[in-house]
């Protein structure tokens, strides 16, 4: 029905008051693809992140979720962002929750899950990030590396058919991002669609399928990774990368 | 004739007024809970109008004296056949709940704007997030806050004597003015509200115990 297209972005335009952010984004991510957005500071990322599931409402434009239109005026946009997980550079734990309550959250409170299943769900989730020994612990007894996979359990619990990871290892110490990139790779291969902004250049030659460099709210270049990293055919793409590496 | 047998002797009729102190108090504060929450609601809505109402009530409320605000409550309501209690009950919530609406919303404000993007990123609703996510831990940041507007409030309803209440204040100068001896019956009721301050502090402290469990 979808032709095994989960997101597409056509002509996707944002702005705050003045800011012209996102400019004519034109974007297709295919079933159990991995994409990797880079770009400076400002550049637009997470804004695109955040309009693909609707955190943020578009100005103008298309975004089409598993082959669907989707409009604030015709769709529940909550039950859009159930499907649409999203993982963010700060955690964002729930503090006051224990781990285990903080993946069963969502599944309880949205899907209305019976607790004794989601229950069970979490406990599975959290073995499989490889936090099992950690589920009555509140977050902030975790090292940044066991939040972020907590919050990766947390966002698997409704099921989501796409993946959004808004620079997921930037807020890490360099000796935790491995395990962090390891989960995410293991979901990459269990065949999960994925955006993902970061600058983790390993992560992206390894996993994903392809690249995409933003620049002042535009697609500049989209390519493999291999190729955009190392033989860059836009000069600006050039330039960013010779300033990150 | 000391201090101690005058405390023995009018003992139970302060008891009797420290429980309509308490009674006052406690009432008073529940409902200005839910009228503070309301306004905070209000304030943090990003809805000028409303925002603009929750202003005009803190501004009133700020602007003009608790005896004030309770001489109208009183005359304004025991016309319409309220109770005295109700009446100055209502008063203190109403001048109660500008004081609790401004710890709230700072509380709320305070809890860090990616709780909210993480709830409605799960699905959630903004009304659902507030609930379960930002509520439960802007009020444990509001605690401390909220336990010093409740001393506060305790105090205030002394004013209540003033339409004739028959708390503690009023029966300290109920007696001090029929003995000729005001002084010790102000000490005396000073006591009975340290008694009262110490209670209330101590339920606080240990609220603040329970929820503290995360950190
Ligand atoms: N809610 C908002 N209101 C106003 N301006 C915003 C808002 N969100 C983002 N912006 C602005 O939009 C521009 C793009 O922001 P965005 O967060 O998408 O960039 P980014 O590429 O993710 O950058 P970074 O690498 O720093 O995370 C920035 O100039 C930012 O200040
Ligand atoms: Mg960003």
């Amino acid at each position: 029905m979808n032709n095994g297209i989960m997101i597409n972005v056509e002509k996707l335009n944002k702005t705050f008051g003045d800011l012209h952010v996102l400019k004519d984004i034109d974007m297709t991510v295919k079933q159990s693809e991995v994409v990797c957005l880079i770009g400076a500071s400002g550049s637009g990322k997470s804004t695109l992140l955040r309009c693909i599931n609707f955190l943020e409402l578009k100005d103008s434009g298309l975004v089409m979720i598993g082959g669907e239109k989707i409009e604030k005026e015709t769709h529940d946009l909550n039950e859009v962002r159930a499907k649409v997980g999203m993982v963010f550079q700060h955690f964002n734990l729930f503090p006051h929750k224990t781990v285990l309550e903080n993946v069963m959250e969502a599944p309880i409170y949205v899907k209305k899950c019976p607790k004794e299943e989601a229950k069970m769900e979490a406990r599975a989730l959290l073995k499989k990030v490889g936090l099992s020994d950690k589920e009555d612990v509140y977050p902030s007894k975790l090292s940044g590396g066991q939040k972020q996979r907590v919050a990766i359990a947390r966002a698997l619990a409704m099921k989501p058919e796409i993946m959004l990871f808004d620079e997921p290892t930037s807020a890490l110490d360099p000796e935790l991002v491995g395990e962090v990139l390891a989960t995410m790779k293991e979901l990459a291969e269990e065949g999960m669609t994925m955006v993902v902004v970061t600058h983790e250049m390993g992560f992206a030659r390894e996993v994903a399928d392809w690249a995409v460099y933003m620049h002042e709210g535009r697609i500049v270049e989209v390519g493999h990774p291999e190729q955009l990293f190392s033989n860059p055919k836009e000069e600006r793409t050039k330039n960013f990368l010779d300033s990150v590496l | 004739m000391d201090l101690l047998t005058k405390f023995i002797d009018t003992y139970p009729v302060f008891l009797k007024g420290m429980l309509l102190t308490f009674e006052i108090t406690i009432v008073s504060i529940f409902i200005a809970i839910f009228i503070g929450l309301f306004f905070a609601f209000l304030k943090i809505s990003n809805i000028k109008i409303l925002e603009w109402i929750a202003d005009l009530y803190i501004f009133l409320v700020r602007g003009t004296p608790l005896v004030v605000q309770i001489f109208i409550f009183y005359f304004g309501l025991t016309a319409f056949n309220i109770s005295d209690f109700l009446a100055v009950v209502l008063g203190l919530a109403f001048h109660n709940g500008a004081y609790i609406a401004e710890i709230f919303r700072g509380a709320i404000q305070s809890i860090d704007h990616g709780q909210m993007e993480a709830g409605r990123s799960l699905g959630m609703t903004i009304g659902l997030t507030m609930r379960r996510i930002i509520l439960p831990q802007a009020s444990r940041r509001a605690l401390p806050p909220l336990g010093n507007q409740f001393i506060i409030a305790l105090k205030d309803s002394s004013l209540a004597s003033f339409i004739g209440m028959y708390e503690l204040f009023n029966v300290a100068t109920t007696h001090g003015s029929l003995k000729y001896d005001y002084m010790s019956y102000l000490l005396i009721v000073a006591v009975y509200y340290l008694i009262l301050v110490l209670f209330f502090s101590i339920i606080v402290r240990m609220i603040e115990k329970k929820m503290s469990s995360s950190d």
